[in-house]
């Protein structure tokens, strides 16, 4: 397989490929690159923190029956908020260093598919492991595992849905957001669909509990049929739906291809979907297509914050001394894991882009890796005070991030590179003539100079 | 996206680099000579318990349902026979004496969320309570409005989702020198030193380099323009205060921004209610009495109105734990020169009339407050803004 569509294979499918990597998957055909891709996330490892000093709370004595008292539902509260951020690095390391590349960047897909948030440490690494779960899996189960996680019943309200008072909060977002797109439903199909998910609820240790009591028993009508359905047919019918698999399809064409559909290749897509909803059926039919390689889909998407951070990362391992301040980063650049801004989930391309988030996304990779300098010595002249600027900008911005970045690692990865090719390994895209005229004006002091320059460009955005 | 509305603003936005100054600085005159109006939220985070900040002190089921709660009518500072305020809130007074302050009772919206996270998201995207929506509602003034990201301000460090856009976004800044600093690497300038209009052109490489250029000239612009007036007046010590006094400062240096968003946290007191809110009140009341000052000694009050908000009040009855819990309607205040209606805007809300959670039965609807605020104060068409029409109220 061609090294450059390598390259973009994986700055899709995860968050770049080093050189090393790349050399050995060069020698392969794109068949067995994609196979051993499939192979390598057939594995699920779930993302766990430790979470047994909360789980011994709901166990121990001071559980009575399942209703918390105030003080320990505070000192829960406050256990979870610590572990919400244990989780968030977690996961960032997790995306930095997994075999299972594929799925984890699916995970990272659903997540913003099916957004759910919740203050529970418990709850919410559960729902973050049935996405990595599910996340390669079969679409139908997918659904319906989601429609009974503790977080989601509570987020949109399944829990207070009721057969005295029914509650159509999931039921709506359910065909809006999750399986149809808006506009493919009707609001009478919300009210009867609302009533099939009556009962749906969990108990304190995050379990799926359907309460029999509350469940609206009798005929609904969905989408010109009747019958007693349940939650179960309800989800059959919509998968039934032609307009989900390519309302899915769709989105995973925008998050790995191109935020431009392209009708045709969404239809297919569609046609293959359909017949099993089978993901990992979907994701080698996409990533064996010629289309995933051609031109105006390399380089053309831009980052999503997780991409550029977790990206950054790959080429120069960073540590965060700081948990809070990796976390800050994130809020800063629009995107904080665990924390999406409602249910429909970010909006993701030229929305990441504002005047905040550009301006720090060029200053980022020398502020966090380089004492914040990027090298501008003429070419041809040695940057004489490199060392003496390095320390005064590390005074007066270093104090900001408390960051342990390993250098070492990137030269040993880099090191039969060529300097002039680093661009090549360092950016997803073609360097514009502007750009490219200035930096040839500049010396090309060292490997690790120049990459700081390379991505403090916009095209540094790109993958 | 609409692209063919993308391509137009794209290139209103790309040419608006290239106007010669002088021709900038003339439509600055002639906008400043007819009054540049600008809008100031706060937000009050957390939910603030209206019922303990607008108090009605002569109802009997007021002390009946917060029997530990409920504030002492000796310490409650008068407006009229019925209604007094929080007694932190005396500079509050001093503004309602005057006639700059107009209250709003009992404000909310249809089907009431009480999670903080869903109905700030409603309070800031201005939708109903069943929709989600992706842009803001001073974000979607930006879109149709806004000539610059800067024309709205969040004194923060990021951007609520009131101020994003569906194409624009406003920018947030608590540090004007701070944003500049970042921005102002000579390599950031030498890498587009040479742009011309080609490169600019509809992808997404070329939108990140115009988002660059216009992002590095309004840092340099709210920078260089916001430093040429320092604040004389006092504003009290706290992160509330800083807000305000950058606030007046990009005011009254005459920065052509029309909407600045600011937020005081901490109003979910769900226990010992009383000296949390007493004392964020007191940093809200201090803050923006130092505001006013600052803004009339600057002239730029008359132009200026301030309107504040909390996602939700709270709950009539008080909790087990002498706090409150999440309620619907709640009160906003108006604070300006040249108010239609000062003092009360209308009548508070009925403690008995509560709906099946105990909370009280909203009046009116807050996007009638933000329709009134866009079309009367921004002179703007609001249902372009808000999609939607709304009722206008007289407060203004």
């Amino acid at each position: 397989m061609k090294t450059k569509y390598i390259q973009h294979l994986y700055r899709r499918i995860g968050f770049g490929i080093l050189p090393t990597t790349l050399n050995k998957l060069s020698k392969r055909s794109k068949k067995e690159v994609i196979n051993s891709l499939l192979i390598a996330s057939k594995n699920v490892t779930p993302l766990e923190v430790d979470t047994s000093e909360i789980k011994a709370i709901f166990s121990g004595g001071m559980m009575n029956a399942n209703k918390l008292d105030a003080e320990t539902r505070r000192k829960i509260q406050k256990l979870s908020r610590k572990k919400q951020i244990e989780l968030n690095v977690a996961w960032i390391e997790r995306l930095n260093n997994s075999q299972e590349i594929l799925r984890e960047k699916m995970t990272l897909f659903w997540a913003n598919h099916f957004v759910c948030e919740d203050n529970s440490i418990t709850y919410i690494q559960q729902f973050n492991n049935t996405l990595r779960k599910h996340a390669l899996g079969n679409f139908k189960d997918f659904v319906n595992a989601i429609s009974k996680e503790a977080a989601m019943t509570k987020y949109l309200n399944t829990k207070q849905n009721k057969k005295q008072k029914p509650n159509e909060n999931f039921a709506r977002e359910l065909m809006e957001l999750f399986t149809l797109g808006v506009g493919h439903y009707s609001e009478e199909d919300i009210k009867e669909s609302a009533k099939a998910f009556t009962g749906y609820s969990h108990n304190l240790q995050g379990q799926f509990v359907f309460r029999k009591r509350a469940h609206h028993e009798g005929d609904k009508t969905f989408f010109g049929k009747t019958g007693n359905f349940s939650g179960e047919d309800i989800i059959d019918i919509i998968l039934e739906q032609k307009q989900c698999a390519k309302y899915i399809c769709g989105k995973v064409y925008r998050f790995f291809v191109n935020d431009i559909i392209d009708e045709n290749h969404v239809n297919v897509m569609a046609e293959v979907f359909y017949k099993d909803y089978n993901i990992e059926t979907l994701m080698r039919y996409m990533l064996m297509a010629d289309w995933f390689y051609d031109d105006k889909n390399i380089g053309t998407k831009i980052k999503s914050p997780i991409e550029f951070l977790v990206g950054l990362k790959t080429i120069v391992p960073t540590e965060f001394k700081n948990p809070k301040q990796l976390l800050y980063i994130q809020k800063l650049l629009g995107q904080t894991l665990l924390d999406p801004p409602n249910v429909a989930g970010w909006k993701g391309g030229r929305n990441w882009i504002d005047s905040n988030t550009i301006v720090l996304r060029l200053k980022l990779p020398s502020l966090l890796l380089n004492g914040a300098y990027i090298s501008k010595a003429k070419e041809g002249q040695e940057d004489a005070m490199m060392d003496t600027k390095k320390e005064l900008f590390k005074k007066k911005f270093g104090h900001r991030f408390k960051v342990e970045t390993d250098w070492e690692y990137f030269n040993n990865q880099f090191k039969t590179v060529a300097l002039s090719d680093l661009q090549d390994h360092v950016l997803a895209c073609e360097i514009n003539n502007n750009a490219k005229a200035y930096l040839s004006s500049l010396e090309k002091e060292s490997k690790r100079e120049y990459c700081i320059q390379l991505m403090s460009l916009p095209e540094y955005q790109m993958c | 996206m609409d692209r063919r509305k993308f391509l137009k603003q794209s290139s209103l936005a790309s040419s608006l680099f290239f106007v010669p100054s002088f021709v900038r600085a003339f439509e600055e005159v002639a906008s400043s000579k007819l009054g540049y109006k600008r809008l100031v939220i706060i937000q009050l985070s957390g939910g603030n318990d209206g019922l303990n900040t607008v108090i009605p002190y002569r109802n009997d089921l007021y002390y009946k349902e917060r029997p530990t709660l409920g504030i002492a009518k000796k310490d409650i500072i008068k407006l009229n026979d019925e209604v007094g305020l929080n007694p932190s809130l005396t500079p509050l007074k001093r503004l309602y004496d005057k006639g700059y302050l107009s209250i709003i009772n009992n404000v909310g919206y249809p089907n009431p969320i009480r999670s903080h996270f869903r109905s700030m998201d409603i309070w800031q995207t201005a939708t109903d309570s069943n929709e989600y929506s992706q842009s803001g509602w001073v974000g979607r003034y930006l879109d149709n409005y806004g000539k610059q990201p800067y024309s709205a301000i969040e004194i923060d460090e990021s951007l609520s989702l009131a101020m994003k856009g569906e194409n624009i976004n406003a920018i947030a800044t608590q540090d004007a020198k701070t944003f500049y600093n970042l921005s102002k690497d000579p390599y950031f300038k030498n890498i587009n030193n040479h742009q011309n209009d080609a490169h600019l052109s509809e992808h997404n490489l070329g939108y990140l380099y115009k988002s660059m250029i216009a992002a590095n000239s309004s840092a340099k612009y709210i920078y260089e323009t916001s430093k040429t007036v320092t604040s004389l007046q006092d504003y009290p010590n706290n992160k509330f205060g800083k807000q305000l006094k950058t606030t007046a400062q990009f005011i009254n240096s005459g920065l052509q921004t029309k909407v600045f968003y600011t937020s005081l946290g901490g109003f979910d007191t769900h226990v010992n209610q009383q000296n949390t809110q007493k004392r964020l009140l007191g940093q809200y009341a201090d803050g923006v009495e130092a505001f006013v000052q600052d803004l009339k000694d600057n002239d730029t009050f008359k132009d200026t109105l301030i309107l504040t908000f909390s996602e939700f009040g709270r709950r009539v009855k008080q909790n087990a734990s002498v706090g409150t819990d999440h309620g619907t309607a709640n009160n906003v205040f108006i604070i300006g020169e040249n108010l239609k209606k000062q003092g009360f805007y209308n009548n508070m809300a009925s403690l008995s009339d509560l709906d099946d959670n105990g909370d009280l039965k909203f009046e009116i609807d807050f996007r009638t407050i933000y329709a009134t605020v866009l079309d009367k104060w921004l002179e703007v068409d609001d249902k372009k803004v808000l999609n939607k029409s709304f009722k206008q109220l007289d407060f203004i």
